[in-house]
């Protein structure tokens, strides 16, 4: 069983803590995606359970035994890094035997073929074996590493930014192939990513990573609609979620910013769970539409052409926000434009701890 | 202000062409992009108009003016790296100021153009810092400031922020954008990424091993890609591409993709229209973009069934792969729409989305119906 749990990581670097207090748990087979920004701690994780960093603080337990004492080899992990670092002056086939080649392992030549096949298979790079590594492109290369990694048959895959110097047209390809591949070895993945569209397309759970600290765990669906806090909210959907600061004031909601004032919904009351102050709230950009009736006059202040959509820059006020339209709406820059949300899209968020109002919110927040 | 005019350039590293036969005229003010995969010759297509580069022939005319014998430092001509390239013992101030002071600007006036620069780019909280102390996206914010504050005649960009993390990214081009709506300086942008020129550019210069393969609108390339190049290069997901048979029985038209079971309908006017454009004796392919094949949970007139078998939930949509035959068609929906990999689901590809290539040359057949 290739069940990963970390209790209580903390990492320190000097005086720099790279991981707080982390609780994470992998289950046995579940594609993981731990999702972050440059500098949250992705990286540091993988390298914790790959046993070539030592936690300052906490256990990390592999298939239920504690492997803190245990070397990068003894774990049984394979790690699949942004860069290929394969053998140049080998073939594709010398690549992949050589992890089965070590003294340590001392595998017979026909189960070293056979693996070799079986992986190539899989990865569809057969025609390739007998070719040599920097004959390869960039996307034959990372089938290569990924091949490599799979003839051992480790218990977990760790997955840095495996994709981060594909073009896009390959990235897209590969997700969809690592997917279908995890799927198929019913394997153990932990992929880290900066790419929230690389976590939404491949992950069974994505866990948020904020400096250090996990934001949220959640399935695609969940983090997307339902965020922790702002953090979530802003780092995963694109364009990011319109955030706004607001006052509630009874029954009326007003930003500031962009004098946008409304009356506010007996459900979204509910579900703001206060009565006045401040709060943050959050709209995403396909939630606001074109109404010539609607509460929102403002200009347009930058356009993105999509092909399928347009995101649309709107600026009202000092108050910036983006809405996504059909490409064939024309705009031009300065136009003036009538919006509308609805209010059941609307997320409402502390506005001092970033936390969401929603009823689960507010459980979570009491709890801790 | 500058018109950038390039007239049959060629560049030969040795026996490899990297550039082949370019022509193009980029507009005052333009915003052009080009764009392509690593090796496509759009970088040394921008160092041969910055003057970091020499031509093998051909001429390149900034406003009309010959450039090819005129040193870097006289075309008046702002580079943007990816790399920053900024001065690491200097503050942010001194940065931007540099190219001010080596040109003798005078001390008052060097100030106040900095500071224009500055507020313009949001960055005047941080003009007494060092480089080191700064973000990526704050170093490339410095750089590009360095880069206006001399108003040169165009600005040239080598995948500025290629470096940066996704959701930099995404601000970093709306910031893009607005500063050259504000500031309009003639910009050459390169990049591989399509969204980034999508998002920036008034055209998009299409390349492709050294060949310009489509210039045109992002709504052009978009929604009548030139060839199947152009087509699998733009958009997110992929346009799906397929051999088409084509299929006529009675009054119904059909196509057939791949090795699929069952064919679509098309109009009965294609296969005729198909064969009018005089193209199309390459093979027949057919492509469509994941938004215009139409899905609906239950059967109807010109639906067909097929397995789902994977779905990418992208937060606003998904993204659903249909088994057709041993291929597959990837279809966007609304999110949630598909159930679970293995549902059965009912489509039909929008007519007016659908697009016709010759499989050999890869050239559309310019055959649209409905549209």
């Amino acid at each position: 069983m290739a069940h990963v749990r970390l209790n209580g990581i903390t990492k320190r670097f000097g005086a720099h803590t790279a991981l707080e207090n982390l609780d994470l748990e992998i289950e046995d087979g579940q594609f993981f995606v731990l999702l972050g920004p440059t500098g949250a701690g992705k990286t540091t994780t993988l390298r914790l359970i790959a046993g070539l960093e030592k936690p300052t603080a906490g256990t990390i337990e592999i298939g239920g035994v504690d492997v803190g004492d245990w070397g990068a080899a003894e774990r049984d992990v394979a790690l699949v890094l942004q860069q290929y670092s394969l053998y140049p002056r080998y073939t594709v086939r010398q690549n992949l035997e050589f992890p089965l080649k070590s003294n340590i392992r001392r595998m017979a030549q026909p189960d070293i073929d056979q693996r070799v096949a079986r992986a190539a298979k899989t990865l569809r790079i057969e025609h390739l074996l007998e070719r040599k590594v920097d004959r390869l492109s960039g996307g034959e290369m990372q089938r290569v590493s990924i091949g490599r990694a799979i003839v051992r048959s480790p218990r977990i895959f760790l997955m840095d930014e495996p994709l981060s110097n594909l073009d896009a047209k390959l990235r897209e390809t590969l997700r969809s192939e690592l997917k279908d591949l995890q799927v198929k070895l019913g394997a153990t993945f932990l992929f880290v990513t900066h790419d929230q569209i690389e976590a939404m397309s491949m992950g069974d759970k994505v866990g948020v990573l904020n400096n250090g600290r996990l934001a949220q765990v959640g399935t695609p669906y969940e983090i997307y609609h339902h965020p922790r806090d702002t953090y979530v909210a802003g780092f995963v959907g694109s364009p990011a979620m319109n955030l706004l600061a607001a006052d509630l004031l009874g029954d009326r909601m007003r930003i500031p910013s962009g004098a946008i004032e409304f009356a506010v919904s007996p459900a979204l009351r509910a579900r703001l769970g206060r009565s006045s102050g401040p709060v943050t709230l959050g709209i995403r950009a396909e939630n606001v539409h074109l109404d010539p009736a609607g509460l929102i006059e403002a200009r347009v202040w930058g356009f993105e052409n999509h092909g399928v959509e347009k995101i649309v820059t709107l600026k009202t006020g000092d108050c910036l926000f983006k809405a996504t339209m059909p490409a064939s709406i024309p705009t031009a820059i300065d136009e003036p434009m009538r919006l509308t949300f609805d209010q059941s899209r609307l997320h409402a968020f502390d506005a001092a701890t970033g936390r969401n109002l929603s009823q689960e919110g507010r459980e979570l927040a009491a709890a801790e | 202000m500058a018109e950038i005019v390039l007239s049959n350039v060629q560049k030969f590293f040795g026996a490899v062409q990297v550039i082949r036969d370019m022509n193009l005229t980029i507009a005052d003010r333009e915003f052009v992009v080009l764009l392509g995969p690593s090796g496509c010759g759009k970088t040394t297509t921008l160092r041969a108009i910055a003057g970091l580069e020499d031509i093998t022939s051909g001429e390149i005319r900034i406003d009309g003016k010959p450039v090819q014998d005129l040193e870097a430092s006289q075309r008046d001509i702002a580079f943007v790296f990816q790399l920053y390239a900024l001065y690491p013992h200097l503050t942010v101030f001194e940065n931007i100021a540099f190219p001010l002071r080596a040109a003798g600007g005078a001390r008052a006036d060097v100030e106040r153009e900095v500071n224009a620069v500055a507020r313009a780019l949001d960055i005047g909280h941080f003009l007494g810092k060092r480089p080191s102390a700064l973000s990526g996206g704050d170093m490339q914010r410095v750089a590009i400031g360095r880069a206006l504050v001399r108003r040169p005649k165009a600005i040239l960009m080598d995948e500025p922020i290629g470096a940066l993390d996704a959701k930099l990214r995404e601000d970093m081009r709306a910031e893009l954008k607005r500063l050259h709506i504000e500031n309009k300086a003639t910009s050459v942008y390169v990049t591989h990424d399509q969204v980034e020129a999508m998002s920036l550019a008034d055209r998009i210069v299409v390349m492709s091993e050294g060949v310009l393969q489509q210039v045109g609108t992002p709504i052009e390339v978009y929604q009548n890609p030139a060839n199947l190049f152009v087509a699998q290069f733009i958009g997110s997901p992929v346009m799906n591409i397929a051999d088409a048979t084509l299929e006529t029985e009675g009054d119904e038209a059909k196509v057939r993709l791949g090795d699929a079971g069952e064919a679509f309908r098309v109009p009965l006017a294609l296969p005729g229209a198909i064969e009018a454009s005089g193209r199309g004796a390459g093979g027949l392919s057919l492509g469509i973009r994941p938004e215009g094949v139409i899905v609906a949970h239950g059967p109807g007139k010109g639906l067909v069934p097929l397995e789902a078998h994977g779905i990418e939930p992208l937060g606003a949509y998904d993204i659903v792969d249909l088994k057709v035959g041993s291929g597959v068609l990837r279809a966007r929906t609304a999110s949630g729409f598909v159930g679970k990999p293995g549902d059965t689901v009912f489509a039909r590809l929008d007519e007016t989305q659908t697009h016709f290539f010759d499989t050999r040359s890869g050239q559309s057949l310019g055959v649209r119906l409905g549209a």
